[in-house]
């Protein structure tokens, strides 16, 4: 297991925002985790990702206690993440933003800036074949020193995605990739996340586009006001009674109590 | 006009008359100039810190003044050559700039400026008031000129090709910082902190680095104009003085070297070209600042889209969060 | 001893928390810090000055005008500076606001010159015996008019049409808009509240300490902005109350331990605030939703 999540929970307050997750995500799989909106997904993200601290719970990385680590640790120790809102660093251009996502794999500080011994020259040379290799990969290559705040919303996913896949971790959290995304666009998306995995990464997604979700998940989770209400593959997923209800509400699927 | 930077004729010859400037210009021309030149060390030390990465800075004279009183003090009390105070006062500054950083660094904007100006107060406030130390109000006069196997260099060439010297090698660590990871680190955190730190920065780090690099240039700066005027006093390192050095990089562009020099040039020599109407000097200063904000908020060089982030705005998503997510369905 | 320092500090804070209010109601309804609050307080101070010693008006009809006079200021610094940076990234206001304060001081250093002006005596220097101690009749009528003042800010806020805009404006400014309150008029009133109570605390000042200054607004505003950041920044009782800590501190350590670091009291409970409870008394802590 790459990634073991143990009952973790979150309260804000008096709200339970998440309450007693768990799952255990397979080195090279994709997982979705889906729900309606509102059900806590994004939470989890960031609870993972050490934006919020839990309340109870533990997360394991790759045998490696994450839990509560600030987030720079954690994007260090492997676990990266994009944003359903899109966070770029929108005043640098196409290739710098790819480019920060190597940061935690270097190490130059100071004194390497100041005085550019071959080690840091050697780090920047690499650095930059990494980013443009990985620009190459999404297809943004000829735009590279556009500012990213010039793309158009489907190229500026890519881009996102690109600067996450920078930082070279061993598992990605997708949040609503494809959210604004045309069919064609959807399923240019779809085919890259297939290709990541084949390429051994692990990723976890959360996504409203069951096209997508069903396609290319081997399990999928569903969240609904903060807990699990059913894990499974697709196939079952997409017949499961609570699950139904959950999204539709309750009589739609009449199931039985 | 980047082009004009690109075409080497051209800077071959700014560079030709800034060397030969000693032998053009008169003796008063020539002091404004030098005095430009603290200015422009103080400008990109501030701009690092404001500029690049976003930390908006207001107490940044204490630092110029801790430069200043350091290499004076080490001069006038334990007879320390000039040599020596001049880095130990970039150090100082350094560590007090670090300490600055410490508790600010989970602050952003209002509170950081408020903090950053008590700061700069606090520091004033000890200069006036640690009379044992700093002779208070009275100020430090006969700061000893530096000198060189015992011969003086107060004079005007040294101090100016001394200066010259000092800003080329602070314009050149400014670049090379700039240009570097830890440069980019330094914009991430300007841009999107949040993002910065899922990209696996830490910020902490890197805003107590900018504060204690910034921090570094300004105290050198100080320890220069301290044996340059050869007196100082609390009062010049006042808020006023502050609000002079980020009127100069407003003016010139957040982020930009270029517009840095240009600021603390302009703003340098426009006051003695009015010298008649010296009492509407502060004045000027605050209309400059108004109108650059008014007209166009990315200076003269500046990038042409600095968005930061907006406390506005995320207190408007906080409070209204449930209303736009309602809304989005 | 610590009597008496209590009632001047309460005085002192009752300033603060005028000046505090202002920023409080700014902050709340823009987000925004508003720099040149304290040259407005500065300016109240100077149209009561000029009120009381040249037009020979009495107190509390120079007081008035003075409000109203403050409250136009702020509205026209509003259209000046904030209304056109609403777009703006926040750097904006606050730099312009910044070289606002900085011209409005030596504009007012020319007009008045620098040296500090006093009124011939206009409220009586009787003092009065309380307990231990004693309270003058300046310290009375800061306390009188502080209070007339909130309360009447507080009939606003919670009484009136204008009050329920204000603060609708100030919990959710979109909604607000949706539900048809008319933002502009809302920050303008804002504005004119705020700077007309800045003023009131300015004549009040200058009275108390019979000195009026170009460069009095500098520190006042400082010290104001740490009392509403005390209170919760967003909160007017915050204000209220963080004003008067913070005027009993400060004369609290300037009576124990050194007058001299007076000034630095209330950079130090600033300081102290933002480490240990960032959201003050009554704030709420600012986490953005991601």
């Amino acid at each position: 297991m790459l990634l073991e999540v143990k009952g973790v929970t979150k309260k804000f307050g008096g709200l339970t925002a998440v309450d007693n997750f768990s799952i255990e995500i397979e080195k090279g799989t994709i997982t979705g985790l889906i729900g309606p909106n509102g059900a806590g997904k994004t939470t989890v993200f960031n609870l993972l990702t050490g934006i919020y601290p839990v309340s109870s719970g533990s997360i394991v990385l790759d045998e490696q206690d994450i839990t509560n680590n600030p987030s720079h640790v954690i994007t260090q120790k492997g676990l990266t993440r994009t944003f359903q809102n899109i966070k770029l660093f929108n005043n640098m251009t196409v290739f710098d933003n790819v480019r920060i996502g190597h940061h935690c794999r270097g190490s130059s500080n100071l004194l390497g800036a100041l005085f550019r011994p071959p080690s840091t020259r050697r780090e920047e040379t690499e650095m930059s074949e990494r980013t443009m290799s990985l620009l190459e990969d999404v297809g943004l290559a000829d735009r590279k020193d556009e500012l990213a705040s010039n793309l158009s919303y489907g190229m500026q996913r890519k881009l996102e995605i690109a600067r996450a896949l920078a930082s070279e971790p061993k598992i990605l959290l997708l949040d609503e990739p494809a959210a604004g995304m045309n069919p064609q666009e959807t399923k240019e998306l779809t085919q890259f996340i297939s290709n990541l995995k084949d390429k051994g990464l692990t990723i976890l997604l959360i996504e409203h586009d069951m096209k997508l979700v069903m396609n290319i998940c081997k399990k999928v989770v569903v969240l609904d006001h903060g807990a699990k209400i059913a894990e499974g593959v697709p196939q079952e997923i997409q017949s499961n009674c609570a699950v139904i209800e959950a999204y539709l509400g309750k009589g739609a699927a009449k199931c039985s109590q | 006009m980047n082009d004009i930077f690109k075409n080497k004729y051209l800077l071959g010859v700014l560079f030709a008359g800034l060397l030969l400037l000693p032998f053009i210009a008169g003796d008063y021309l020539l002091r404004v100039i030098i005095v430009a030149g603290i200015y422009v060390i103080l400008t990109l030390s501030l701009n690092l810190v404001t500029g690049y990465t976003g930390q908006f800075c207001l107490g940044w004279a204490a630092f110029y003044g801790i430069g200043a009183y350091t290499s004076a003090l080490l001069a006038i009390n334990l007879k320390l050559s000039f040599w020596i105070g001049l880095p130990l006062a970039g150090i100082m500054a350094a560590l007090f700039g670090i300490a600055l950083g410490i508790p600010t660094m989970r602050l952003k904007d209002i509170y950081l400026a408020i903090t950053t100006l008590g700061f700069g107060e606090i520091i004033r406030l000890l200069l006036l008031n640690w009379s044992d130390l700093t002779r208070g109000s009275m100020g430090l006069p006969g700061i000893p000129a530096p000198s060189i196997f015992g011969i003086s260099l107060d004079n005007n060439y040294f101090y100016y090709y001394f200066m010259l010297v000092l800003v080329c090698i602070v314009i050149l660590a400014m670049e090379r910082i700039i240009d570097s990871r830890l440069g980019r680190a330094l914009s991430a955190i300007r841009e999107d902190e949040l993002a910065a730190k899922s990209m696996g920065i830490n910020t902490t780090r890197y805003k107590i680095i900018a504060f204690a690099v910034g921090a570094f240039f300004a105290g050198i700066a100080g320890s220069f104009h301290a044996h340059y005027s050869s007196f100082i006093d609390p009062q010049s390192f006042s808020f006023s003085e502050s609000t002079i050095i980020l009127a100069m990089v407003v003016l010139g562009g957040m982020a930009s070297i270029k517009g840095s020099v240009l600021g603390a040039v302009i703003l340098t020599l426009l006051p003695e070209a009015l010298r008649d109407f010296s009492e509407y000097r502060m004045i000027v200063f605050g209309l400059i600042m108004m109108a650059v904000m008014l007209i166009r908020p990315q200076g003269i060089w500046g990038q042409s889209k600095a968005r930061t982030a907006s406390i506005g705005k995320i207190m408007l998503k906080a409070k209204g969060g449930a209303v736009k997510d309602a809304v989005r369905g | 001893m610590l009597l008496q320092q209590i009632i001047n500090g309460l005085a002192q804070g009752s300033i603060y928390a005028l000046v505090g209010i202002g920023f409080a109601l700014i902050f709340g309804v823009l987000g925004l810090v508003h720099f040149a609050h304290g040259e407005v307080y500065m300016l109240g101070a100077f149209f009561g000055f000029a009120l009381i010693s040249v037009f020979h008006l009495g107190v509390v009809p120079s007081l008035l005008i003075a409000i109203i006079a403050s409250a136009l200021v702020g509205i026209l610094v509003e259209r000046i500076v904030f209304k056109p940076l609403r777009k703006a990234p926040d750097v904006a206001p606050m730099v312009c606001t910044l070289g606002l304060s900085v011209v409005l001081q030596n504009v007012a250093m020319l007009v008045w010159g620098s040296d500090t002006k006093s009124v011939p005596d206009v409220i009586s220097g009787t003092v009065i015996p309380f307990f231990s101690a004693h309270i003058s009749t300046s310290q009375i009528l800061i306390f009188a008019i502080s209070l007339v003042l909130m309360l009447a800010l507080q009939y606003i806020l919670y009484r009136s049409k204008l009050g329920r805009a204000i603060r609708a404006t100030a919990q959710n400014k979109e909604a607000a808009a949706l539900m048809g309150v008319n933002i502009n008029k809302v920050i303008s009133a804002t504005f004119a509240l705020g700077s007309g109570l800045g003023g009131a605390a300015g004549v009040l000042v200058g009275l108390y300490y019979n000195a009026f200054y170009p460069t009095m607004g500098f520190m006042a505003g400082l010290k104001a902005f740490v009392a509403t950041v005390l209170g919760g920044l967003t909160s007017v009782p915050g204000a209220v109350l963080g004003g008067l800590v913070l005027g009993v501190a400060e004369n609290l350590g300037a009576a124990y331990i050194s007058s001299g670091y007076r000034d630095l009291i209330a950079f130090v409970i600033l300081i102290l605030v933002l480490l240990i409870k960032p959201s003050g008394f009554f704030g709420r802590s600012l986490q953005g939703k991601v």
